[in-house]
């Protein structure tokens, strides 16, 4: 029956419900393009201690000397001018702890997003980011008790070094890639999390990113530690306005999972198509560890994404579930990276994309089992939907398997809605666009049950509004 | 006019003339079967009213009880209250029967208004206990993986849950064994009635043992040549398609 009322929700969406901003107000603004100058503001601003300081200039100078990856990556990356990009925009460092607090044109955007509503009904905390900083951020009270800690970077940096600055920048070095070392240089906002042993989160925290500003470049960070045995369920949620120009989100995820831990990290961002969207998603598993990577692209104008585990201590599992739609003017990049570091080691990644019209994605994995190492698993399936002709799909696998008993499953597959499917449920009385919707669903219904239901019923309501805007 | 009415209807596919001239009227209340040889434009009939795109028609009209249907929108062309039951019904993979079902029925009502999933699911149990289809079913994804006779039955179950005004069956017992042919042709004559109309089209006079028409059109070269009572159907049978192609080959 779920299934079924999932469906009933999923009609009579707002096909425009993150397409709205309200005029600019900042007390911070870092100013126009990216120097020196500007990474010391951000440090200024946030009072920052000299390590971090540090931490950010060395970053900028790797950022300056990598080149973009366009040797294999798209060149629609060098349209990116980073010259003219706002690093840094915000209303203040400190985030409400009640919405009554947070500042009215910001509350209502959020309100607009429905994330007040989503808290009361099933987060056990949220955090919502407007621009470079958050304005609201409030757990439930007994999470606190237990001692964890939810905070934005620069308060955890601050506050809680002993515990965050061990990890900070280890799972996912400045040197990287281009992007991380800028995320690295100018990061802002994000969260950090601390569960501490044997604390097992029953509900999820959330984190909604917002852009509202033009021209503007986000570059949040995230690190969460899960000490032993603990298990938290992190979602993050992301929108912007359709502006003229690009809008660039440079976003950096470092996940720690130490011995026994499970940690499941749920994406589903809806950017608006000028968006060039260029996160680095990396975890760490220890001994019978669990990092998951449930991700869901939908929007922008240029994704690259592949969330990786590392597999480091013996027994650890990495899951990665993906599900990519590139409409016209879109390109999803996206994958995933398996590293097994230790014996008897098992990861897993799903990825089904959907292109649409012009759109077109690509799909590149890695699975990395070196000679040493003995009975790892891997298992990748990775299947691609094309609707009508112009559509492009691309898939690059990269495996590499040695030692003893390691095994590794491949399985691709491409299929297209033809003319024929839509004409048939047409003829039972499905507009074109609820035909192509359902198709798409069909598509990615089984990895769809492997959400929070709330957050299938979101994800579905995007496919439709997607599905929808493309009938011409 | 309470019927499904073609007239003068001319069809082309690749500069190739397909339907010529021809005409139907079937009223509300009747079954009517077209019977014919392969390649004689029965299918192309059943596509070209349910709105397929591939198809260039020339001239005529296709009304149901009076508005056209010829030139709309297959969605379009449903709500008007034309069923067609496909000979090769299409898989959607992911897509469950019942939602799928639950869907169309919902595309068909009022904004605002919603589908009552009690009600909804005993109705689907009823039509699906009549068609002897296993509950299970409901959750399998549309037709894919299904055997022929299990799909010929999916197409009667919508059929039975759209309540269409008039039902074009094309080559509905190809696939099926004899029991899954009494089955179906149950579940048809249940759906018989003075507010429906019937097109059985059909090669063979198998079907229509099971459901008897109310009149027989033999079909050749793209034009009606002949029509009678149930009975034409067992001469179609004994005598063969060849008598059909000499009687009637030099007047086409």
């Amino acid at each position: 029956m779920s299934n079924t009322e999932v469906q009933d929700d999923a009609i009579n969406v707002d096909t425009e419900k993150g397409n709205f901003s309200y005029p600019e107000d900042y007390a911070y603004d870092a100013g126009v393009g990216l120097s020196e100058d500007t990474i010391r503001y951000i440090s200024d601003v946030k009072k920052e201690d000299q390590w971090v300081r540090e931490f950010r200039q060395r970053a900028l100078e790797i950022f300056h000397k990598k080149d973009m990856p366009t040797n294999w990556a798209t060149k629609d990356l060098e349209n990116i001018h980073f010259d003219k990009i706002r690093y840094y925009l915000s209303k203040g460092q400190q985030p409400s702890r009640t919405w009554d607090e947070v500042p009215d044109d910001v509350k209502e955007t959020f309100e607009r997003l429905g994330i007040p509503e989503q808290e009361r009904k099933f987060l056990a905390g949220v955090e919502a980011q407007f621009d470079s900083e958050a304005a609201y951020s409030h757990m439930k009270e007994e999470l606190e008790k237990e001692g964890v800690i939810f905070v934005g970077s620069s308060e955890g940096l601050e506050k809680y070094p002993e515990i965050f600055r061990p990890y900070f920048g280890k799972v996912i070095p400045s040197t990287d890639n281009k992007f991380a070392a800028l995320n690295s240089a100018t990061f802002s906002g994000g969260s950090f999390i601390y569960v501490p042993k044997g604390v097992k989160l029953k509900q999820p925290l959330q984190a909604y990113f917002r852009i509202n500003a033009e021209n503007f470049g986000q570059f949040e960070r995230t690190l969460i530690i899960a000490d032993e045995d603990s298990e938290i369920t992190y979602m993050e949620g992301c929108t912007a306005p359709k502006f003229e120009t690009a809008t660039l989100h440079s976003a950096v995820v470092e996940l720690v999972a130490l011995k026994n831990a499970k940690i499941q990290y749920i994406t589903v961002q809806n950017w608006s198509s000028n968006v060039f969207n260029l996160v680095t998603k990396r975890g760490m598993a220890d001994e019978g560890a669990e990092v998951k990577w449930i991700d869901c692209n939908i929007g922008s104008r240029l994704t690259m994404k592949y969330p990786g585990v590392v597999l480091k201590g013996r027994g650890a599992r990495g899951e990665v579930l993906s599900i990519a739609l590139a409409n016209d003017g879109q390109h999803q990049d996206t994958g995933a990276k398996m590293i097994h570091l230790a014996d008897d080691t098992t990861s897993n990644i799903i990825s089904k994309s959907i292109s649409i019209g012009e759109g077109r994605s690509t799909y590149r994995g890695q699975v990395h089992m070196p000679k040493h190492l003995k009975n790892c698993k891997n298992n990748t399936e990775c299947d691609a939907l094309l609707i009508n002709t112009h559509s492009r799909t691309d898939t690059y696998p990269a495996i590499t398997t040695r030692g003893q008993n390691n095994t590794v499953q491949h399985e691709a597959s491409v299929s297209k809605v033809s003319a024929e499917q839509i004409f048939y449920m047409m003829q039972r009385g499905l507009s074109e666009g609820e035909a192509m919707s359902l198709a798409v669903n069909g598509f990615v219904h089984e990895l769809l049950k492997a959400f929070p239901m709330e957050y299938s019923v979101e994800l579905k309501r995007l496919i439709d509004m997607e599905m929808e805007g493309s009938v011409g | 006019m309470n019927a499904l009415e073609i007239k003068n209807l001319n069809v082309s596919i690749e500069g190739q003339s397909i339907l010529k001239d021809f005409s139907l009227t079937i009223p509300k209340g009747e079954v009517h079967a077209l019977m014919g040889p392969n390649g004689t434009g029965k299918s192309t009939l059943a596509k070209v009213m349910a709105g397929h795109e591939d198809y260039q028609v020339e001239s005529g009209t296709v009304t149901l009880d009076g508005e056209n249907i010829l030139g709309e929108e297959p969605d379009v062309i449903a709500h008007a209250g034309l069923f067609l039951a496909f000979q090769y019904p299409l898989e959607i993979p992911g897509v469950s029967i019942a939602n799928f079902i639950r869907a169309a029925r919902a595309a068909r009502l009022p904004n605002g208004e919603t589908i009552n999933a009690v009600e909804y699911y005993k109705e689907l149990y009823e039509k699906m206990d009549a068609l002897k289809m296993d509950r299970k079913f409901t959750a399998r994804s549309l037709n894919d993986g299904f055997s022929g006779g299990e799909k010929k039955r999916c197409e009667i179950l919508q059929m039975s849950m759209l309540d269409p005004a008039y039902c074009v069956m094309d080559e509905t017992d190809s696939g099926l064994d004899i029991d899954a042919l009494k089955t179906v042709s149950e579940g048809v004559n249940l759906m018989r009635g003075p507010e429906r109309g019937f097109l059985v089209i059909t090669h063979y006079q198998r079907l229509l043992d099971y459901i008897v028409p109310d009149v027989v059109h033999v079909m050749f070269d793209g034009r009606i040549v002949h029509s009678g009572p149930a009975e034409l159907a067992h001469e179609l049978e004994a005598k063969g398609y060849d008598w059909v192609k000499e009687s009637f080959a030099t007047t086409a």
